[in-house]
């Protein structure tokens, strides 16, 4: 295991494929992933990449009412997620595409947000997973509560907060790290430094010299990784996970990556984003780089093209079958929902509306 | 680290019909006492229960109530937080989501602000946003209102707040035993309470039979019968209701309603006395503006219009900050302002 330790952060992040796909001398952190895993990211990346773009499609055609893609994020997303245990609970935020998918939850799951069904996503919990969060930084809080009942279990699992860089400006993320921290809690904070909060590059977010350089305060280790070499996003969480999981306590990792679209499919990057800066990370495009590393290997062969290439197709099309086709729900689940036995004064209120819109026809 | 709970084969819940493990059944205890002996009860029953929060396990909490919990239920089970409100109920959300069922502290009702966003925009919400999937057993115990002459920040009424936000269910103690059976029904509840203690009450003795269970939430209680006009209050103000109703005795009679749960709102009972007294008078520390008292003056006049013989007033506490404790007295709501209100009503042509 790599030398981390409260205290000490490096600010080149650690980097085990470089962006042309030549494995690097880093030697901290193992690589040697077995092929069937390394093929496995591979296929979660570009399904990630084709099921985001087939969202912003149907969000183009009216069918969405808003989408925020993680388009460039995918190695950071996918890395994070893949090397947890199906146990470890995770805590989205609502640009997760890729760590939703890892984690096994449906194109139908996901999309209800998007569609405007439902709120927070359907049945995420089954698969140890929070609803998404919509306000920024609060759910890591939420994260560090679930690692502690995970201690009070006596489990050996961990819960991971997704955040962004605008995130970690939020009061919660501090009340959500010092807690983690004087409690030990087996958390790990996985914040994916995308560079922008809608407008706001991350230099504006803060003052110091990098977001993993708040742990120092906070009392725990804190990594910087390349949130687009997928390998290094895997082993960098992997060993975090596991220091929590024998009770090392907490670790903030930073994931250096891009967000390579707009905020969301509302936003209109052109007004504040140099196309330089997108021009450069276009360079480092994490699908690429995996891909040359992979050819490298040997790995790719035509059967995992054509494995990833029928996922990919079917996701989509799952996806596009959901959106277009599946009912919404009846109102009176608004209601219904709210409690765990509806209050006299709501079931009211329910019935005045079923009765309005009967009268309606 | 702190220390794994061991799990029973059974770990059922609160158990509420059944006699207590200790002490004896009925006694005389005050307010914080009785509430104190719900949460050992409650832990006791079910060691899902846990209890955190600010100055509640080493020192028992400022007002004692959380006295023992600590040195019975050990450090997992009830432990002192940071100081940060917002990470009290963050936390409690997860665990809750893991099957937990916290029973947080926020130290006073001023410093419930800092909370708020995690109350509406999560605790309340969770439910609806897994479409019932998660359970939120989370009752929130916040030592609330004024009249203990108490600085800044550590008198305010809260109860609006919360009663604005779907998913959460309000209750408000006004005597020892209601302290006590309240508080293990918000604990028992699969839904997040917001259980406001009103502290001017927390050294009110009164006897406390815990063999016997009170009724479940949202029933209000007829704490005086009468003819004249319904009283309708909570918390504190309901000894200041029946203080004024025993001064008037002779010439009025006063109906005093103590809601105890906010929401749940038994409007049942609400609408049977004023269907009785014709006149209703509501009562509450807190600002006038849409304060409680404005929903039920509307909900009474829309729904018992005809049975009225004057309009619903309000007894309440004026749209200022809360004044300094030298001038609470004259601020808030007490027996004058209440029977100003009786007479008021009762003059009606």
């Amino acid at each position: 295991m790599a030398d981390t330790v409260a205290g000490h952060v490096e600010l080149v992040p650690v980097q085990l494929v470089a962006p042309d796909g030549v494995p690097t001398s880093e030697d901290r952190y193992h690589r040697d992933l077995p092929p069937e895993t390394l093929g496995w990211l591979y296929e979660l990346m570009v399904v990630t990449r084709d099921l985001d773009a087939e969202f912003v499609n149907l969000q183009r055609q009216g069918e969405l009412a808003l989408f925020a893609s993680c388009r460039g994020q995918e190695a950071a997303q996918v890395g994070a997620t893949a090397c947890l245990r199906k146990t470890d609970w995770i805590f989205p935020q609502y640009r997760e595409l890729g760590a939703l998918l890892t984690r096994g939850i449906t194109p139908a799951q996901m999309s209800a947000v998007w569609r405007g069904r439902w709120h927070g996503g359907l049945g995420f919990t089954e698969k140890c997973c929070a609803p998404i969060s919509i306000p920024i930084g609060t759910h890591g809080l939420h994260a560090v509560g679930a690692a502690m009942a995970a201690q009070r279990l006596g489990e050996d699992s961990v819960t991971v907060a997704f955040v962004g860089d605008g995130g970690t400006s939020e009061g919660d993320m501090h009340e959500a790290l010092n807690m983690a921290a004087v409690t030990s809690a087996p958390c790990v904070f996985f914040i994916q430094n995308n560079q922008w909060a809608i407008s706001v590059p991350v230099a504006h977010q803060q003052a110091g010299p990098s977001i993993a350089h708040r742990a120092i305060g906070y009392g725990m280790p804190g990594i910087r990784v390349d949130g687009n070499d997928v390998l290094a996003c895997y082993t960098v969480m992997e060993q975090a996970a596991q220091r929590a999981r024998d009770g090392g306590g907490p670790t903030l990792v930073e994931a250096v990556t891009y967000r390579m679209g707009p905020h969301t499919t509302s936003d209109d990057p052109t007004r504040y984003r140099p196309e330089e800066e997108l021009q450069l990370w276009a360079t480092r495009d994490p699908i690429d780089r995996y891909r040359n590393y992979l050819e490298h290997l040997g790995v790719l062969t035509s059967r995992l093209a054509e494995r990833v290439r029928a996922r990919s197709q079917r996701l989509r099309d799952e996806l596009r079958e959901a959106v277009l086709n599946t009912p919404d729900f009846d109102i009176a689940d608004v209601f219904d929902t709210v409690y765990a036995e509806i209050t006299p004064e709501l079931a009211r209120q329910r019935d005045e509306l079923v009765a309005e819109l009967e009268w309606e026809g | 680290m702190t220390q794994t709970i061991e799990r029973p084969a059974t770990s059922g819940d609160s158990g509420d019909d059944r006699p207590p493990r200790t002490g004896p059944s009925t006694q005389t205890v005050t307010m914080a006492q009785a509430i104190n002996r719900a949460l050992h009860d409650a832990m006791t029953a079910d060691d899902r229960v846990l209890v955190f929060g600010e100055d509640v396990a080493t020192l028992g909490g400022v007002f004692r109530v959380t006295d023992g919990l600590n040195k019975t239920f050990g450090p997992a089970r009830c432990f002192d937080t940071p100081l940060a409100e917002s990470a009290i109920v963050g936390i409690a959300i997860g665990m809750a989501i893991r099957g937990f069922v916290p029973v947080p502290e926020i130290q006073f009702d001023g410093f419930a602000a800092p909370a708020f966003d995690q109350v509406v925009s999560h605790l309340a919400k969770y439910r609806m946003r897994t479409r019932g999937d998660v359970d939120m057993a989370v009752t929130i115990r916040i030592p609330s209102f004024g009249g203990i002459g108490a600085v800044e920040h550590h008198s305010e009424s809260t109860e609006t707040y919360w009663l604005h936000t779907a998913g959460l269910k309000v209750v408000v103690p006004s005597t020892p035993s209601d302290g006590y059976w309240l508080l293990r029904q918000s604990i028992s509840s699969r839904d997040p309470v917001i259980y406001l203690e009103p502290k001017r009450r927390y050294w009110t003795r009164a006897e406390l039979d815990t063999s016997t269970a009170g009724p479940p939430l949202g029933r209000a209680a007829i704490r005086r019968a009468g003819r004249d006009v319904t009283v309708i209050t909570y918390g504190s103000l309901v000894d200041t209701a029946l203080a004024a109703a025993e001064l008037v005795a002779d010439t009025h009679q006063l109906e005093v309603v103590d809601l105890r749960s906010l929401n749940p709102l038994d409007f049942d009972t609400i609408a049977a006395s004023v269907r009785k007294t014709g006149r209703a008078v509501v009562m509450h520390e807190g600002p006038r503006t849409l304060g409680f008292g404005a929903e039920l003056a509307a909900r009474i006049s829309e729904e018992l219009f005809y049975d009225l013989e004057a309009p619903v007033l309000r007894a309440t506490g004026f749209d200022t900050p809360y004044p300094p404790a030298r001038l609470e007295k004259l601020w808030l709501p007490g027996v004058d302002r209440l029977l100003d209100c009786v007479a008021k009503a009762m003059s009606q042509p």
